[in-house]
Parts: C-alpha cells; structure tokens; sequence
C-alpha cells in the first residue's frame, strides 16, 4: 500500500510543479497584459521553488533540524541542500518580480495602457 | 498560431522535464553509489562541529556565506532599482494609492497586534539556528508588522533615512563579521567564535549574529519597498 501511494505522489508532486511552471511560462509567453506576465513569471518562479524543495525529499524522511529526539538519527532527514538554495531562489524571485511591477508601473505612466499590443515598441 | 507555437514550445519542454523528474522518483534517494551523499557531510558536519540544530541556516549562513552576501547583495540592488524608478521628490502625509481610511476595529487591531508581529520577527530570526525560520522570514514578518500599519493609519509613516541606516548598519556586520575572518587567519567568513553547546541560543560561533543582521536589513528593505510602492501615485 505504501508503494502504490508513493508511485501516485512521484507523479503528483513531481507533475504538480512541472504543470506550474508550463502554466507560467504560457501565461507569460501569450498573455497580452503586462500584469498578468510579471504574475506568470512569479508562478514559474514557485513551480520551480516546489520542483527542487522536492527533489531533496527521501522516503520518510524528517525536516533537517536537530530536535532532540533526532540526534540519534541523522541519517533520516531530508536533503537540506535544496532547501537552502530555494531560499536563495525566493528572495531573487521576490527582486524580480518587484523590479518588474516597479517598471510596468512606469510603462503604465508613460503609455497610459497595460496592453503590450499598443506599446508599440515591445513586440515580440 | 502564435498560441499553438508556444503550446507546441510548452509541450516539448514539459514532456523531457517530466521524463527526467519521473525517472529519478519521488524520495529515493539519487546519487551515485560509493559516494558519500553531500547531505550527510552537511549535516553531521552541521551537528559535530558547528553545534548548529538547523541544518539549512547551517548551509545558508556558514558552509554557503558567501553566495548568502551575494543574494542580500542582489536584494538590495532590487530595492534600489526599485527606488530610483519610482523615484519621486517628497511625499506629502496622507499622499498615497489607497485612498478609503480604514476602520476603527481595523486601526484598534492593528495597533494591538504590531508589537506582537516585531516580536514574532525578532524571535524568528534570533532562533534562526536552533528552529525553522532565520533571517529572511524574521525580516518579512517584521515588514508585513510595518505593511499592516501603513494600511491600517493614513498618516502613519517610515523614516527613508532610519530604514537606510539599519540596513547600511545591517550590511555592514555582515560583511565586517566576514572580514575579521582573516584576522583570526582564516578565509572570509570564517567561523572564529567558539561553537558552544548544540541547542543552545549563544551557540553556532558567527551564525546567530550574522542571521540576525541579515534579519534588519531584510526588514529593512521590505519596509522601504512597502512605503515606496503605497506612495505610488500615476
């Protein structure tokens, strides 16, 4: 029973995180609205987040923090590796969407519209 | 047709990531055979001679410091890019986006619960080494405490200049803390301090005062991106 659940959670974890980033890069790839880019762009950003947080876990394993009922036991917690680089990856996430949310403001103010098919010099 | 390009684009990249992930499987462990897993240098490294409970802020603040100086490097630089695009030359009290004032079962609340929010920050990134949490999740939660109150009071405001010296003072430790690394005869961002006891809040050598400063100046810049943005006017 245990196996056929963690044959179903390979596919669903796995498959959730990838799903997140293909709707992300649709939506900033086809989407008219500059908005709705930078928001693609930010669930690209937490697909990925989720896809290597994952990518540590082992079967049973337990959050890499030395409670004292863990010390024994060092060998069942997770990878904390990934752990530490998604932290890294949230923050830069974080700069970048505020530096795009500050420059689509600035868009707005100049052009008056969010469309990029009436900012003419932004075609793709 | 632009819209099937781009579904044909998505599919192609979807079906090799899938095929990838899918082949390595969900929690078996992954990595050649006869090599020592990197996780388990970390964390017994973590425990044995750092006397650190948590092995991320480990990771993040001693084995990987470096790249930790670079990331608060980049966020700074984003806080910056951000100020100078939306620069503007003063701002006037109660000149801001929102425009409805809030309630006063919301202004009560959020004065009774804003020192609780400092204190939970404060106590996040103090024990970054012993629990979950750390540095950058102490300093948000302090400045979603500053978002809750420029909400909250129209005129309720952050002096510009107060939030750059905590975060000049913040960077400072960290890359000063860095720096006495040599003189100790080590690398930069070395750990110098003793280790104390696992499991205690002064243990860890460099790690708590490091996290800690890493926490003000995250604070520090949220709150600056905040009161930048809610002043934002077109």
């Amino acid at each position: 029973m245990n196996d056929s659940l963690f044959s179903l959670l390979d596919y669903g974890v796995y498959g959730t995180a990838i799903l997140l980033m293909l709707i992300g890069l649709y939506g900033a790839l086809v989407k008219k609205s500059l908005l709705k880019i930078v928001i693609g762009l930010s669930i690209v950003d937490s697909g990925l987040n989720l896809l290597i947080v994952t990518l540590g876990y082992y079967k049973g394993g337990t959050a890499p923090i030395f409670s004292p009922a863990y010390l024994k036991h060092p060998t069942l917690m997770v990878d904390p590796v990934p752990q530490a680089l998604v932290l890294t990856a949230i923050v830069i996430g974080f700069g970048v969407t505020a530096v795009a949310l500050a420059l689509v403001i600035r868009l707005y103010r100049h052009h008056g519209t969010l469309n990029i098919d009436e900012i003419k010099n932004l075609k793709w | 047709m632009k819209k099937f390009v781009v579904i044909l684009l998505l599919a192609v990249v979807g079906y090799y990531t899938a095929d990838t992930f899918f082949g390595i499987g969900f929690g078996s462990p992954h990595f050649v055979d006869g090599v020592k897993a990197v996780k388990d240098v970390y964390i017994t490294q973590t425990v044995q001679s750092l006397k650190v409970s948590n092995a991320v802020t480990s990771i993040v603040v001693n084995f990987r410091g470096f790249d930790t100086l670079g990331e608060v490097t980049v966020l700074f630089l984003a806080v910056t890019v951000l100020g100078s695009i939306l620069y503007k030359k003063r701002h006037r009290v109660g000149d801001r986006s929102v425009l409805f004032s809030a309630s006063s079962v919301v202004t009560a609340g959020s004065k009774l619960l804003f020192p609780a929010i400092l204190l939970l920050g404060a106590y996040v990134f103090i024990h970054g080494h012993l629990s979950p949490g750390g540095g950058f999740q102490g300093g948000v939660i302090i400045a979603t405490g500053f978002l809750l109150m420029l909400l909250a009071y129209e005129n309720f405001s952050v002096g510009h200049s107060v939030l750059s010296v905590v975060e000049s003072l913040a960077g400072i430790t960290f890359a000063g803390v860095g720096l006495l690394g040599f003189m100790n005869g080590g690398t930069f961002l070395q750990n110098f301090l003793p280790t104390g006891i696992l499991n205690d809040l002064f243990s860890g050598g460099i790690i708590p005062i490091i996290y800690i400063a890493v926490g003000f100046k995250v604070a520090a810049e949220l709150t600056g991106v905040i009161y930048t943005v809610l002043h934002e006017k077109g």
